[in-house]
């Protein structure tokens, strides 16, 4: 076991990668001698070559586009697309081509590529650097989106990212990088949790409470505090966004018999309305109010001096549990 | 006048790879021709080398497989006029443009195609079923692409421009000497993804050649719409060295090809080739060119029509014999009859086949759709039991 920040436990897991199977190669902007802009690929290139950690030029489209062709001829291509507002440009060859040539092709083309994306917010950047765009790739049939949370989840589910013949969308929560944590490099993959489960991180009785990526520290946070009161909630870490493990969140609602969901994308058509909408579908019956959503809202991601109002917090998600608990709130009184 | 990317003579006192005598290269301007309108074979002191193995055989067979395809095309749409196909993006006029560049492929070459390339599909071993199966709309692809090295017929317009790239940047990785080929038109010039791809080529010196067939129509936009310059002269702005032939002309195209190929396999990088040549047909079935398109603009290219102008050789060389005649007429008509049947004869899917390989491995929330809709389906084959409704 090794205290590892969330970067090094990233970096330790291509490096693994890339040890395991040559056929790995990564692709993005200054990613070779600076080691990316946030330093996850540091060291990789001195180690494995310009050939496999391949600093490229300019243009998000073409690190996808090529690395559709690379998939083509048996690589397992792993991009990095240096910021969350900088992947549109590669939109197109993401959902047109990534997402489509397996089901295209019936299965004979596989596309086992992983997409890295530094997401969210928090870190004081100007426009373009703080976005959360994952609702636009769930909402991609082809795809499998994941969001880590934590340094050992990094170092394993980006080996299971890499591993998978499917193409993966690869959230990072930016504003964690540092954050240290234990993480277990001799975790044997084949008994790891598997990429598309959830895991019930806090355990509680009174709320379910369903968070990713970056806010699963503050959701953690927030039930802490929650239990100070006499609150029991329990944390749901999705990890995997598309498919999402609906089992894992249906046996908690059933317990529980509420429901938030929080997540600093924008409420309108984000993954929080589907969560919501499916465990409606799923156990009405076992609700026993209406499901909440602390999001981020529906305006472009905000200048950095506002961006704390935007991104859900610990006392917003509180809010949110006591709207689900029926408690006194910020909308008491408020009709809809 | 021959010149390299830097737009300097190539005439360099140490050949660089890729440049030497046997390989010449050309940067837009003049259009590389080797047989005239009118049938006539002309010398090319550079290029003449390149098809000195193309004898009295292979001229009839290049000319088999040109009438061939023409006639898949025909029957193709008539098929789509008769309600068999649900479109068919006919290549008539383009048949020296396909059927030249493709014959200049090895086996282990791997070829990107848009999807107007059924001529390209059916040199590299495409069944016929497998040709007309997209436009039938009984499957998203035609042939299995790992088969016979070519990818399926991509849509997205420039889009497998980059793929070709970036399996050409695989080959770099494998050390083979393997050579790719992307085929795109006028149109897609204009897209990001043909420049980023002509960037990444250049930047990693990637062993593709990109082939454009300027058939100068976009649907209904003019080449004119998407440049001011000839398209052969773009690559030279990204270090790409290009050549402009006679997309009209088989041994022109086959000549350039086999050049830009040899540069790739000896590591000596991209190439593009703009192969001038004519839509002489609606983009798809679905088009009517007569809205927007000069009838004279049409005649002006029937008569430079590939095919007329390669049986006018054929006929100058004695080799337009009742022979070859009988042997070529019977050959795309088996092939069309063969097309015809194959088409009427397939399979439709199966109704949960739409939920089948979206991924490579089971996905719970299409394993919870395709249950439900299974068991929605199996609800009209359930009797409805009396006062139930």
């Amino acid at each position: 076991m090794s205290k590892l920040t969330f970067a090094r436990a990233i970096n330790a897991g291509l490096r693994k990668s890339l040890e395991n199977d040559p056929k790995v190669v990564l692709m993005g902007e200054d990613i070779g001698s600076l080691g990316g802009v946030f330093r996850v690929t540091d060291g990789l290139q001195k180690d494995f070559g310009k050939h496999r950690v391949i600093d490229s030029p300019l243009a998000e489209s073409g690190i996808i586009g090529t690395a559709v062709g690379l998939a083509y001829r048996g690589y397992r291509p792993v991009c990095e697309i240096q910021f969350d507002g900088f992947i549109y440009p590669a939109f197109d060859q993401i959902v047109s081509q990534v997402a489509k040539m397996h089901y295209r092709t019936q299965g004979r083309v596989k596309m086992p590529i992983t997409i890295r994306v530094p997401f969210g917010g928090g870190i004081g950047s100007p426009e373009h650097h703080s976005e959360s765009p994952e609702a636009y790739f769930t909402h991609t049939s082809g795809l499998r989106v994941v969001a880590v949370s934590n340094p050992q989840d990094a170092y394993t589910m980006i080996q299971q990212a890499i591993a998978s013949d499917d193409p993966v969308l690869y959230f990072e929560p930016k504003r964690r990088y540092h954050d240290k944590g234990d993480v277990d490099e001799t975790l044997d993959l084949s008994t790891a949790l598997p990429l598309d489960k959830a895991a019930v991180v806090t355990k509680g009785s009174d709320v379910t409470l369903v968070a990713y990526g970056p806010l699963v520290k503050t959701a953690k946070d927030a039930a802490m505090a929650a239990a100070d009161e006499g609150i029991s909630v329990e944390v749901i870490d999705l990890r995997s966004l598309a498919p999402v493990d609906y089992p894992v969140v249906e046996t908690s609602v059933r317990k529980t018999g509420r429901l938030v969901i929080t997540h600093e994308a924008g409420q309108s058509g984000g993954l929080g309305a589907e969560i919501a909408a499916s465990i409606t579908e799923r156990c009405f019956h076992y609700l026993e109010s209406a499901p909440v959503r602390i999001t981020g809202f529906d305006v472009p991601y905000p200048y950095s001096k506002l961006e704390m109002h935007h991104l859900p917090d610990l006392d917003r998600i509180l809010d949110g549990v006591d709207r689900a608990l029926g408690r006194r709130n910020s909308l008491s009184g408020l009709e809809g | 006048m021959l010149t390299d990317q830097a737009g300097k003579g190539v005439h360099h006192d140490t050949p660089r790879p890729g440049h030497s005598a046997q390989n010449p290269l050309r940067t837009g301007g003049d259009l590389l021709q080797l047989v005239s309108p009118d049938g006539e074979r002309i010398s090319h002191p550079e290029f003449d080398i390149w098809v000195k193995d193309i004898g009295d055989e292979q001229l009839c067979s290049l000319y088999e497989d040109m009438t061939v395809i023409r006639r898949i095309d025909a029957e193709a749409t008539a098929l789509q006029r008769q309600g068999e196909l649900a479109l068919w993006p006919p290549l008539l006029g383009q048949e020296a443009a396909q059927i030249g560049s493709s014959r200049s492929l090895r086996d282990d070459d791997f070829v990107f195609p848009s999807y107007r390339e059924s001529g390209v599909a059916y040199v590299r071993g495409a069944h016929l079923s497998e040709i007309a199966r997209v436009w039938r709309g009984n499957a998203s692809y035609g042939w299995d692409p790992l088969r016979i090295n070519l990818a399926t017929p991509q849509i997205i317009i420039g889009s497998q421009s980059l793929h070709a790239t970036g399996y050409a940047m695989g080959v770099q990785l494998d050390g083979a000497n393997t050579a790719v080929l992307a085929y795109f038109g006028d149109g897609a010039t204009s897209e990001g993804d043909v420049n980023e791809a002509m960037v990444f080529a250049a930047s990693y010196q990637a062993p593709v050649v990109f082939f454009c067939q300027n058939n100068h129509w976009a649907i209904s936009e003019p080449v004119r719409v998407q440049s001011h310059v000839q398209l052969a002269d773009r690559p030279t702005g990204f270090g790409i060295p290009s050549m402009r032939v006679d997309g009209n002309d088989v041994l022109a195209v086959m000549a350039a090809t086999r050049v830009a190929l040899d540069r790739a396999r000896k590591g000596g990088g991209p190439t593009f080739i703009e192969a001038v040549t004519y839509r002489m047909g609606p983009h798809t079935t679905a088009d009517d060119p007569t809205r927007y398109r000069d009838p004279i603009e049409l005649e002006d290219w029937a008569a430079k029509d590939p095919i007329l102008r390669l049986r006018k050789l054929l006929e100058a060389k004695g080799l337009l014999t009742e022979d070859v005649e009988t042997r070529v007429k019977a050959k795309a008509d088996a092939v069309a009859a063969e097309l015809r049947s194959s088409c009427i004869d397939m399979p439709d899917p199966q109704p949960l086949d739409v939920f089948n390989h979206v991924y490579s491995t089971p996905n719970s929330w299409i394993e919870r759709q395709k249950d439900h809709y299974s068991r929605y389906l199996n609800s009209f084959n359930q009797p409805v039991e009396e006062g139930a409704l």
